[in-house]
């Protein structure tokens, strides 16, 4: 009470009818570590609230109507021409509304920005363990939202009713209409009739300006109050642990970074809207069901399932009367969803197969996990070799080559190229799991090589600090999953062996080969034993270079 | 009798002939002379200038096309083989100058080399043998003919033109050439050129004529005035600035993207790991590290 005496009179006026102070004086304390890549979250967030400005700003000028109208405005390319309300309305904003055209283009690039950003977000989560226990959930928020997001994205797209969105939309009409038994109906459904109806431009409206907006911001709160709840995770380093959080307060320091670096997302985000033009929906033309246009892409977060569609070899079957578009039912409605699904759950899945439970606040350096840092080096190697189908078009005119061939190595590499690259990402985590445990044991390679008094060459080794020792030792020991005795002591049987037996050919695919971190007595026995060295050790070929040389001041 | 004969007068001279076995032989000779006669008395004399002044160039064509053409399309345009069985040039007979205007004129022949498509380069020849070779190549049997000026010109197009034409390119060409004229890919190796930079005339060849992968559309199929509207809104295309700051290509939403990335994740990511480095410099303490 005697602070609140302090304040001066309007925040005393507030803080005796709202208490204020009780919250803020908990809150604004509240320490969160500094580090990069724990920025990125942010880019998201705040690219969400500039398209959420930007949004409600072209709202008020875009009509979202299908009603045929003559298009009068100073565009003169496509003067006279019937168009629905909504395209006409699109080039209003861009042409004859001040600033639309800029707004308009914010909006599409923080659009771009704010999927980006989340995708990079979850990447950091990914390599860094940080859906660990207990933020499993957190992770399917998030997921949630990048989810959510990419569907925001294209419908966003698909508004403006132009040549390029409405092929956007045909192609997605074409993928529903795959799905078996029920496509035709789910078509109707959505669109009102056949495509493309003079429905959809005003239900997706809704569903983008309001739906999905109010279902994201939701989520991100709830995503924000269990970043408050659960503490931020923190890299390991000097001090930190599993029961603190080393970092600055909310305030002064992040309010002034975090808001800092909301001006800053701003900012690019009007740059890139003020120089980069960005769907020049008046080029493209109204919508047509007769006409299409090459380039006809999606948005980058569409891109990976537009490549799907595009390597997948075309056959179909029929049978009783029905047509099945293999072509289109695998790759649009089967591996999407499966890739997705299980990247939503794979916190539950890595957890099932280690069988951790314990609470994890420290984050894992990527080699530390080498198959998990694999996995995910393959899943963003299949994702990047679809992405790259979804333009196989420009990479065939622009590297000169023959758009067969893009086609047909990307239908072996989108299976041959994410093993590979598990393979050398996984190999490469051990390979510096193994230089850490060099250093830890036998110290730093100096470069200085000595000649002794016989005429031997050696190199000098030098004691890492105990700061850097302490961040290479402060992760947990993973060991593989141990799976029981095949019977108890009566002699039953042990229920689902086999699942279990599956679980820990896992566990042992995860952390068999991962270099564990010595041991303490295992430290010891290295320092003895460069003690016991002559200070420096005999350069052969067939002497290990990292072995020993620490020196007393170990 | 020879005297006798000698002394008749011409009338009786023929009459006593008409029943000669050479008779019917000399009246075709002189009917023969007489419309020969009547023909170069009443045929145009500019006629007559001006078909020798073609054969003349007729004939340069042919020279030119001995030795800069006829190693693929064979001596008499006639198409040749490479020697393995594979056709190294087409038979050029009944392609019309308008095609030919088109394929040197762009540079694409003579090309290079063989291959999936033939580039678009610079010329190699000047307008006045490209006119020479068009000559020659027409000379050999009817075909589409380069196109009057007017039929191309469209620096006097109105509004109203340039939409119709907008909507008929992309009803008709963006299929291939994308919505900008920017080009696209087709399957094979072979692609649908730019369009920008490319000449008012050589798009109206182009569409009369059909080169390469390209399909004809002839007078029958898109009448001139479409022609002319559809050249008038590409150039209207091509002169437009783009209102939104640079371009990125007008290639679609794969460039966006990728810039989107580089330029939008990449400066966001650089200025993360700015904000990240600074430390708090707290009163009476040292700069964090």
């Amino acid at each position: 009470m005697s602070n609140t005496q302090e304040f001066p009179p309007p925040v005393k006026w507030v803080d005796d009818r709202l208490g204020i102070a009780k919250i803020g004086k908990k809150n604004l304390r509240k320490v969160f570590p500094d580090h990069w890549s724990f920025m990125l979250g942010e880019i998201a967030l705040y690219s969400f609230i500039i398209l959420i400005l930007t949004g409600t700003f072209l709202t008020f000028w875009f009509k979202p109507s299908m009603a045929e109208v003559q298009y009068n405005g100073s565009y003169s390319l496509l003067k006279g021409l019937h168009m629905s309300e909504a395209y006409a309305s699109t080039l209003d904003i861009t042409f004859d509304v001040r600033g639309g055209l800029l707004v308009r283009q914010i909006h599409h690039w923080a659009a771009v920005l704010f999927i980006a950003a989340m995708m990079v977000h979850l990447l950091r989560m990914f390599f860094t363990g940080a859906f660990r226990k207990p933020r499993e959930l957190n992770w399917l928020i998030g997921f949630g939202m990048l989810f959510l997001g990419i569907i925001e994205g294209f419908i966003g797209y698909g508004l403006p009713d132009d040549l390029l969105s409405g092929t956007g939309l045909r192609i997605t009409n074409g993928m529903i209409q795959a799905s078996p038994i029920v496509g035709t109906y789910m078509n109707f459904f959505i669109f009102g009739g056949e495509f493309p109806g003079d429905e959809f431009v005003s239900r997706f409206f809704i569903v983008h300006v309001l739906l999905i907006p109010g279902i994201i911001l939701g989520l991100v709160t709830a995503h924000l109050f269990l970043v408050v709840y659960h503490k931020h995770t923190q890299y390991a380093g000097p001090g930190r642990t599993q029961k603190n959080v080393v970092g600055y307060p909310l305030f002064p320091v992040y309010t002034a970074k975090a808001g800092g670096f909301f001006f800053v997302v701003f900012g690019i985000t009007a740059l890139m809207g003020a120089l980069m033009q960005i769907n020049p929906v008046w080029l493209y033309g109204p919508y047509n069901p007769a006409e299409v246009t090459a380039g006809s892409q999606p948005d980058w977060y569409m891109g990976w399932l537009e490549g799907a569609v595009r390597i997948f070899p075309g056959f179909e079957s029929h049978f009783w009367g029905i047509t099945l578009g293999w072509n289109l039912l695998i790759p649009a409605l089967i591996i999407p969803p499966a890739f997705v699904t299980l990247v939503a759950l794979y916190p539950f899945i890595e957890g099932w197969i280690s069988g951790d439970k314990r609470e994890h606040h420290l984050l894992d350096r990527p080699r530390d996990v080498p198959t998990r840092t694999g996995v995910g080096v393959g899943f963003i190697t299949f994702y990047a070799l679809l992405w790259i189908g979804g333009g196989n078009d420009l990479i065939a005119t622009h590297f000169g080559v023959s758009l067969n061939h893009v086609t047909w190595f990307l239908r072996f590499a989108v299976i041959l190229g994410p093993i590979l690259a598990f393979w050398v990402a996984r190999r490469w985590a051990i390979s510096l799991q193994r230089a850490d445990y060099a250093r830890l044991t036998h110290g730093l390679e100096t470069g200085v090589i000595v000649r002794s008094p016989e005429g031997k060459y050696t190199e000098k080794h030098q004691p890492i600090s105990t700061y850097e020792a302490y961040s290479l030792t402060a992760r947990d020991r993973v060991v593989p999953h141990e799976i029981g005795p095949e019977t108890d002591d009566n002699g039953v049987r042990a229920p689902r062996r086999a699942l279990n037996k599956a679980r820990a050919a896992l566990s042992r695919f995860y952390f068999a080969d991962a270099v564990q971190k010595p041991t303490a007595q295992e430290l010891e026995e290295a320092h003895e034993h460069a003690h016991d060295a002559d200070e420096i050790h005999e350069l052969t070929e067939d002497t290990e270079t990292y072995r020993e040389v620490t020196s007393d001041r170990s | 009798m020879s005297e006798k004969r000698s002394s008749l007068s011409p009338a009786r001279f023929l009459s006593a002939r008409r029943r000669h076995r050479s008779a019917g032989l000399v009246v075709l000779l002189f009917g023969l002379l007489a419309v020969g006669s009547a023909y170069a008395a009443f045929a145009p004399d500019d006629a007559v200038a001006d078909n020798s002044a073609q054969s003349q160039q007729i004939e340069e064509g042919k020279k030119l096309f001995s030795v800069g053409c006829s190693s693929c399309h064979g001596l008499n345009a006639e198409g040749g083989g490479n020697g393995a069985g594979k056709m190294a040039g087409p038979s050029l007979i009944g392609v019309g100058a308008a095609a030919v205007d088109f394929q040197v004129g762009t540079g694409r022949m003579p090309a290079m080399q063989p291959g999936a498509q033939i580039p678009r380069k610079t010329p190699a020849y000047t307008q006045e043998e490209i006119e020479a070779l068009a000559a020659y190549i027409a000379s050999l049997a009817p075909g589409p003919a380069v196109p009057a000026q007017d039929s191309y010109d469209v620096s006097k197009a109105t509004d109203e033109q340039i939409t119709r034409g907008g909507e008929l390119f992309r009803t008709n060409c963006t299929a291939c050439h994308n919505f900008a004229g920017r080009g696209g890919a087709l399957p094979n190796g072979k692609y649908a050129p730019s369009l920008m930079g490319v000449s008012e005339k050589h798009i109206y060849e182009a569409m009369l004529t059909g080169p390469q992968q390209m399909p004809v559309f002839s007078d029958q199929v898109m009448q001139p005035q479409d022609k002319a509207d559809i050249i008038a809104y590409l150039k209207a295309l091509q002169n437009q600035k783009d209102p939104g700051g640079f371009g990125l290509g007008r290639l679609g939403p794969v460039s966006e993207g990728l810039w989107g990335w580089l330029v939008g994740i990449g400066l966001l990511v650089c200025v993360a790991v700015w904000i990240g480095a600074k430390g708090v410099k707290a009163k009476g303490a040292k700069a964090h590290e």
